[in-house]
């Protein structure tokens, strides 16, 4: 049942007037979460002194990447990146990213997981991984590269303790979220007023789903790591996922390699990121390999957040992103 | 490992996946006892959005709590209090899509820090959905929920009348609760009103059509979210581009580029239009519209971020607004309905930074004439203050011009916040013009 309520319901605007026909001036959901991204990539630019880029070789960094690219043109991008290396790497992603930051003649800021370990700031886990380490050595790095805006590919779609998180999220002088004391968030304006020692997180591709993604990645033609496509590889089992071996730790006495065809969903420490199996080798099939899945990213691929039902909260809290 | 996938899911996925599709943000607004929590979970999981290790995890949860059933609520509440406490302490945004369209949901809580969290939910949203039990009818809350989404300017209005399964699935219930609706809205200049009879937890009428109400002719509610005509024809409306950063490449080949790079507020802006730059006042014309893939267009249109090159060498910058005709007259003097935000209360003769599309001016309250009571719309006069949720009518000055447009015409050059000179704390939201 609808109830125009207005006395004349055919005056221009009036939804009455306006519903039947094409529409000219329509954006497909692709056109408008770019504008959106876009948009929040120039008001940091407006806004900050020295923001960067979060970039770890994934999907969501290179996107975020390749909007920053487009917000700028033709100047380049005004800002740098920033990689947490945890030192457990997949090679394709490393060299990925070192082709990228040459090609597009950025700055490339590394904070290394190793390099606490090696000199005793941070010890290692008896689990063998190094997601839970990455906040240190990234907090240090935001410190000494006095870096006010820090870019993330967080999205909300992800997990539901970033589902709660603003596009502009304040970090206080210990990096730590608080979403008790987040900012409302209103309209467009993003306030990224902030004191000296505070930083603010910032996630143009917040309202973006893992789907939105990877019809973007094949509307706009962007490269990936080869891993993320249908490949051979030696894996073996571990919780439920499958692994690859490498010097962080596995495989251990009885678990056994095997060689299967597999692609990456997303890309983070080896020793807490699984491969899921595929036949998906090229970014269409990919597309309708995520839409069928009847898993989440995250839930299918990454060992730290089935730790526990707060894991990524508790991880966010002490400044992780 | 491997994932179960059946032909179902695949046929619907390669529907899914097959065009672009457009984009719908709505909100959600109803206590927590109208269901609202089901009705959420309700369309994520009709809608094929909640995927098996999120199911699972809820369903495990929802077993260590003692609970029966799987608890959908378990999906929203995202954050450890939130599940300790079983409430929603904050707006949420949830994702879901069916082969028409992609939705944002701003999920926001029913009673805590209440009207502040309908208002951040209410500001972006196309849509909102207000949740009516069938068994209460419109009540205090209900015309709380309406009148907001009124204040905010919110373009379409749904009222869902839930938990019919509880009223006998009795078409006059429906009716009577919906012509009291209709009325209010009409009152408060809601342009348009859609009704529908469902009940979330049983399933009715919200993603297929019910078996038991067949005097409803109407879509369910998931039809309606995906056909309803939201993006207004941007046409019609005067051009504003708010310009956001000033691209100049400094480069051999780009020697003397200087774009001025923003998101299009409203209209259409077409190269060759004159256009005026607020607040200074001076003239050009649209040299050029250069897109972000590299390109020129003879055109863009709102929400659309492009880059615009002026005919003329002016002084533009960061916070300066082109403007096409009619262009607003840039103004010191600020009257606007605000709801504020903030613990500490908004009080006369307040200093604060106030933020309109991308410019920041320094602003002090000069005056409060009144404080609106949001369920009866009756207003105290000259309040002491305003508090926490409170909304009210604020006079304001500000030491440099702003080119606003009323929030009743634009949404997005007729709003602002003020902000917190000392801390940076956003304390109050603002929509120039008269409420209602």
């Amino acid at each position: 049942m609808t109830v125009a309520t207005e006395t004349d319901a055919t005056k221009p605007g009036s939804s009455a007037a306006t519903t039947a026909g094409n529409r000219p001036y329509a954006l497909s959901h692709l056109d408008a979460l770019e504008a959106e991204a876009v948009h929040i990539f120039r008001e940091v630019a407006g806004e900050f002194e020295r923001p960067v880029i979060l970039f770890s070789g994934g999907k969501d960094s290179i996107v975020m990447l390749h909007l920053a690219l487009k917000a700028f043109r033709p100047a380049p991008v005004p800002f740098g990146l920033l990689h947490v290396d945890t030192g457990h790497n997949f090679p394709e992603v490393i060299e990925f990213r070192d082709r990228t930051v040459e090609k597009h003649g950025l700055r490339l800021h590394v904070a290394s997981v190793q390099e606490f370990i090696d000199n005793g700031r941070l010890r290692e886990r008896p689990d063998g991984t190094r997601n839970p380490l990455q906040t240190v050595p990234l907090l240090e790095a935001i410190e000494r590269g006095r870096f006010d805006a820090v870019f993330g590919g967080g999205r909300r779609d992800e997990e539901k303790a970033r589902a709660k998180e603003r596009v502009f999220s304040l970090r206080d002088e210990f990096g730590a979220w608080d979403p008790r004391r987040q900012r409302p968030e209103l309209w467009q304006l993003y306030n990224g007023r902030h004191l000296p020692g505070e930083h603010v997180r910032v996630f143009p591709i917040s309202n973006w789903t893992e789907l939105d993604v990877w019809q973007y990645i094949a509307r706009e033609g962007i490269e990936l790591p080869q891993i993320y496509y249908a490949h051979e590889r030696e894996v073996f089992a571990r919780n439920g996922m499958w692994l690859t071996a490498g010097e962080w730790g596995g495989p251990k006495d009885g678990e056994t390699v095997e060689k299967r065809r597999v692609r990456y969903r997303t890309v983070g420490d080896m020793s807490c990121t699984g491969a899921v199996d595929s036949e998906a080798a090229d970014v269409q099939a990919v597309i309708a390999e995520v839409a069928a899945s009847r898993l989440t990213e995250r839930g299918a691929t990454r060992a730290d957040d089935k730790l526990s039902e707060a894991a990524m909260e508790d991880r966010k809290r002490e400044g992780y992103f | 490992m491997s994932e179960l996938t059946d032909t179902a899911v695949q046929s619907a996925a390669a529907r899914l996946v097959a065009e672009e599709t457009s984009l719908l943000r709505f909100a959600t607004a109803g206590s927590v006892d109208d269901g609202k929590s089901t009705l959420v979970g309700r369309l994520l999981h009709d809608s094929k959005s909640v995927l098996a290790d999120q199911l699972e995890a809820v369903e495990s949860a929802s077993r260590r709590r003692g609970q029966q059933a799987p608890d959908l609520a378990l999906l929203t509440d995202g954050l450890r209090a939130e599940r300790e406490q079983g409430i929603t302490i904050d707006v949420a945004y949830r994702y879901f899509a069916t082969a028409k369209r992609r939705f944002i949901l701003a999920d926001t809580p029913g009673h805590v820090q209440y009207t502040r969290n309908m208002v951040t939910g209410a500001s972006t949203a196309e849509l909102a959905v207000v949740l009516v039990d069938a068994r209460n009818g419109v009540v205090e809350q209900t015309r709380r929920h309406l009148a907001v989404a009124a204040l905010l300017r919110v373009p379409h209005v749904v009222l869902a009348v839930n938990k019919m399964d509880l009223a006998g699935y009795a078409e006059p219930v429906f009716a009577a609760i919906a012509q009291e609706f209709t009325a209010t809205a009409r009152r408060l200049g809601v342009p348009e009103v859609t009704a529908v009879p469902i009940s979330a937890l049983a399933g009715d009428n919200v993603v297929e059509p019910s078996a038991e109400m067949d005097w409803y002719g109407g879509p369910t509610l998931l039809e309606h979210l995906e056909s309803v005509q939201v993006a207004a024809d941007p046409a019609g409306d005067p051009v504003r581009f708010p310009v956001q950063y000033v691209i100049r490449p400094q480069s051999a080949e780009h020697a003397d580029y200087r774009g001025y790079a923003g998101q299009l507020a409203s209209g259409v802006l077409r190269v060759g239009d004159e256009v005026t730059v607020l607040p200074s006042g001076q003239t050009s014309t649209v040299a050029g519209i250069d897109t972000m893939d590299g390109g020129e267009a003879e055109l863009a249109w709102a929400p659309q971020s492009v880059t615009v090159r002026l005919a003329d060498d002016l002084d533009v910058s960061r916070g300066d607004l082109i403007a096409g005709a009619p262009a607003p007259e840039p103004v010191k003097d600020i009257e606007a309905t605000v709801c504020h935000l903030h613990e500490r209360p908004l009080r006369i003769g307040d200093k604060v930074l106030l933020r309109h599309t991308t410019r920041t001016v320094r602003a002090v309250v000069k005056d409060i004439p009144y404080r609106l009571d949001v369920e009866t719309l009756e207003r105290a006069e000259r309040p002491d203050e305003l508090g926490l949720n409170d909304l009210g009518h604020v006079v304001l000055r500000t030491a440099e011009p702003l080119a606003l447009d009323p929030y009743a015409v634009n949404r997005r050059t007729g709003s602002f916040i003020l902000v917190d000179q000392a801390d940076g704390s956003t304390l109050t939201a603002g929509m120039a013009g008269e409420a209602f």
